[in-house]
């Protein structure tokens, strides 16, 4: 019955999304204000229909109705409930359902917190972000039904994949749909500017925290997907270039230069085609990326579901956006002049080139995913593109970002001077050489990449402290330090995203230079070295989970002679879904993770592998303070100045809080 | 029956990546090995290296690796072999031959292009402020009209 439900207000969704996308565009375009005032009321319903749907699916996996499909094939009454709960979209059917509830949430947010949009913008908005749900709701009900039931329903399911079966799939998914999904309301205000035919520093400034939004959860999402793919073994590592995570690193790169771009329209009134542009892109790679993982086209480590038919839905999708966004913008964008000026050398100018750098990186990602294909479709060659492409073709751009960035970040607006920048950061440039030599120094017989790319970390850590220092103007260093609390918090997040940048450039390099591996066969209580650790293994158990059973090993780590860590690396098999896995142990800390991993019974001992990696923690660490740079400048008071003069304009009695 | 299960798992679990007992007791040669197979790709997989598949059929490329290493084989010699029996797939890094000529010079052709227009346009930039051009404030008749009127209420 519930079920029943869920898919009827499924279908019901569908019907209000189809009136949401014609009504609000017609009353636009004919200037009706009762027509266009339908969307946000049509926004909240959307979204709450879609919401009881979801729910009525997570009811079914939480009881294990076993009548429903879906649940027979990726659930089981053993597992345990978190993993009822994150099965619900650990599969293509229920994660298509979570990628339309954001999508209907971020509109209905559009609904709610626009109140200070000019109406006929609004209107044009919420009618475009619907017509992507339209397109999606058809997709899921005509292709991807999540609520079918079965005939005969069977006494138990098939249980997930054991590989999914980890904390990692209830946080992953949904954030990563956050960040793809936001990017729709990047989408809908451009697409909507180009039917206003008008571009201005108000526009900027409404489009910007959404894209901000959708831009710290991509990265949280990214960062997570990174860390879980990191201690699950069989996925390539904390990033292999895999095409999936391609699909999530390409909007990433997009919607980064493109909060760089609206500030250029928010603050100079310059760049608004190409913001336009870079908005209506950003979205694509999301479609993009939803297709490469669902379509199966491409190999993936990553990829679930595989079914070709689905992927030519997305394509048509796709095109259909993507299409009708370009030759609007081909149509509308000449329009649009720019009106602030400035020199060469200016922040502007920093900001463009931030731009091309993040946007030609963006495509270097793209024609290294998709040249498999191509290549075989025009040139009949069967080839891959891994990780050895990627790194060399993607790092000199990471470098020449890394270079200009502490540079570019302290130039004033209109008119700058390169000489004076570098002056300004000086400091930073000296800390930045030193790092780099201590690098060197004390891991000598490595890459010199390493120390390269650890002195751009550290340029880019000292560079933001420089920026958001001089920041505070002159004086005496007390007056300067105190300033430094008052500063907007667009400052602050501006210097913390861009150290968090570094850190995760640190962690990377570090890591990728300076790891350390032992394959070896141990014999139960027979201590060996590996770096500056005495690894033992203790004893190797049998161990029962609530849906698998294990052997255990124990392992102890040890720096000269005092027990550092005790681990218990795991090789796990799940009878159920006849799946066998291996679950590494990590000691982590802040400077090095030991990373344990048990492998097979043989001659008197068992396999066992033993990772030293360097600094690896500083890779999500850095991804989370670049997220938290993100919210500090998503804060900041300019965009919430709307939001209280609105407030102020109501009816006053109830006292401040 | 749990014991059962158990024997049954160590039976069905696959071998992870490189196994200590198909390692070279020469530590430069092993060293080499690893570099080699980590650009090869497991053919039967999704998307790994033979380095850290644990396929047989990696297993097998591994061992024929270190086998053509240790008769005396330089690097681009045991790829060869390795590409003459698998084709161009297995390569993670795509020779810069022929069509893939395309893949490679891509970036740094975008990356020009995409600086020639950046500087076109910042060029063009400056010199409208040269000329001292009057920005347009952009509002049609009616807006020029209600800004008027909020600015009077």
């Amino acid at each position: 019955m519930i079920v029943e439900l869920g898919h009827f207000t499924l279908i019901l969704a569908f019907a209000v999304s189809i009136f949401q996308t014609v009504v609000p565009l017609v009353g636009a375009h004919k200037g009706w204000p009762e027509w266009m005032a339908a969307a946000a009321p049509a926004a909240s319903a959307q979204f709450l229909l879609t919401a009881v749907s979801f729910g009525a699916l997570t009811f079914a996996f939480v009881t294990s109705d076993f009548s429903v499909a879906l649940v027979t094939a990726n659930s089981h009454t053993l597992k345990p409930l978190l993993y009822k709960i994150t099965g619900v979209w650990g599969n293509h059917e229920g994660s298509l359902l979570l990628w339309v509830l954001i999508l209907t949430l971020f509109g209905a947010m559009a609904a709610w917190f626009g109140g200070n949009l000019p109406p006929r913008l609004r209107a044009r908005v919420l009618g475009v972000q619907s017509s992507i749900g339209v397109a999606f709701f058809a997709f899921i009900l005509f292709t991807s039904n999540p609520f079918l039931r079965l005939e005969s329903p069977p006494m138990n399911g098939g249980d997930l994949n054991p590989l999914l079966q980890d904390p990692g799939l209830a946080f992953h998914p949904p954030f990563l749909y956050l960040g793809y999904v936001g990017l729709s309301m990047a989408f809908s205000f451009a697409v909507a500017a180009l039917l206003e035919g008008r571009v201005d520093a108000a526009w900027g400034r409404w489009v910007r925290p959404w894209t901000l939004a959708a831009w710290l959860f991509l990265t949280i999402g990214i960062g997570l997907g990174s860390w879980w793919a990191y201690y699950e073994l069989g996925w390539g590592g904390f990033w292999f270039w895999d095409p999936v995570e391609n699909a999530s690193f390409m909007p990433w790169l997009i919607s980064a230069a493109l909060l760089h771009s609206a500030i250029v329209v928010e603050k100079r009134e310059a760049l608004k085609s190409w913001t336009i542009l870079l908005a209506i892109l950003a979205f694509g790679f999301s479609l993009i990326g939803t297709f490469i993982v669902r379509s199966g086209v491409i190999t993936s480590v990553h990829a679930f579901a595989n079914d070709p038919e689905r992927g030519v839905f997305i394509l048509f999708i796709l095109a259909f956006f993507m299409g009708g966004a370009f030759l609007l913008f081909a149509l509308r964008a000449g329009a649009m002049e720019a009106k602030g000026v400035f020199g060469i050398v200016s922040r502007e100018s920093a900001l463009v080139l931030n731009n091309v750098l993040l946007a030609v990186s963006c495509f270097v990602v793209f024609i290294g995913t998709i040249w498999p294909l191509l290549s075989e479709m025009f040139f009949d060659r069967t080839l891959s593109v891994g990780p050895p492409f990627f790194n060399a073709a993607f790092s000199p751009f990471v470098f020449v970002l890394a270079v200009a960035l502490p540079i570019g970040s302290v130039m004033p607006w209109k008119r700058a001077s390169i000489g004076r920048a570098m002056r300004q950061q000086l400091p930073a440039a000296v800390l930045a050489v030193a790092g780099g030599l201590l690098a060197y120094a004390v891991f000598t017989g490595h890459s010199a990449i390493g120390p390269v790319f650890i002195a751009l970390a550290v340029w880019l850590v000292a560079g933001a402290v420089v920026d958001l220092f001089t920041r505070t103007g002159r004086g005496a260093l007390g007056a300067r330090l105190s300033r430094l609390t008052r500063l907007p918090r667009a400052d602050w997040g501006k210097a913390v995203a861009h150290a968090g940048f570094g850190l995760t450039l640190f962690g990377v390099a570090a890591l990728t230079t300076y790891e350390s591996e032992d394959i070896r066969i141990a014999r139960l209580g027979e201590a060996f070295d590996v770096g500056p650790y005495e690894i033992t293994l203790t004893a190797v158990r049998e161990h029962e989970g609530p849906n698998y059973i294990a052997l255990m090993g124990t392992v102890e780590v040890a720096r000269d002679g005092d027990l550092v860590s005790t681990l218990h690396p795991e090789r796990r098999f799940y009878p159920v879904a006849g799946m066998p896995t291996t679950e590494a142990a990590i000691d982590n800390g802040v400077s090095r993770d030991v990373y344990v991993v048990l492998g097979e019974p043989q001659q008197g001992g068992f396999a066992l592998r033993t990772y030293i990696k360097p600094w690896a923690n500083w890779i999500w660490g850095g991804s989370i303070i670049m997220a938290l740079g993100g919210l500090l400048s998503l804060s900041d008071r300019r965009y919430r100045v709307a939001a209280g003069a609105r407030r102020q304009a109501e009816p006053k009695g109830v006292p401040a809080e | 029956m749990k014991r059962l299960l158990l024997i049954l798992c160590l039976l069905a679990s696959p071998l992870w990546a490189v196994e200590p007992d198909e390692m070279l007791a020469d530590p430069v040669l092993e060293e080499r090995a690893r570099d080699i197979s980590a650009g090869l790709r497991c053919v039967v997989c999704r998307n790994e290296s033979i380095d850290e598949s644990n396929a047989d059929l990696a297993r097998d490329l591994r061992l024929l690796v270190r086998e053509r290493l240790v008769e005396g084989d330089s690097d681009d010699e045991v790829v060869d072999y390795i590409v003459e029996r698998y084709g161009e797939y297995v390569l993670l890094r795509p020779t810069l031959t022929g069509s893939n000529l395309v893949l490679w010079l891509a970036g740094p052709g975008m990356a020009l292009i995409g600086l020639g227009l950046a500087f076109g346009y910042l060029r063009s930039q400056s010199r409208r402020k040269a000329e001292g051009e009057a920005a347009p404030t952009g509002l049609s008749d009616a807006e020029q009209a209600r800004l008027r009127q909020i600015m009077e209420d």
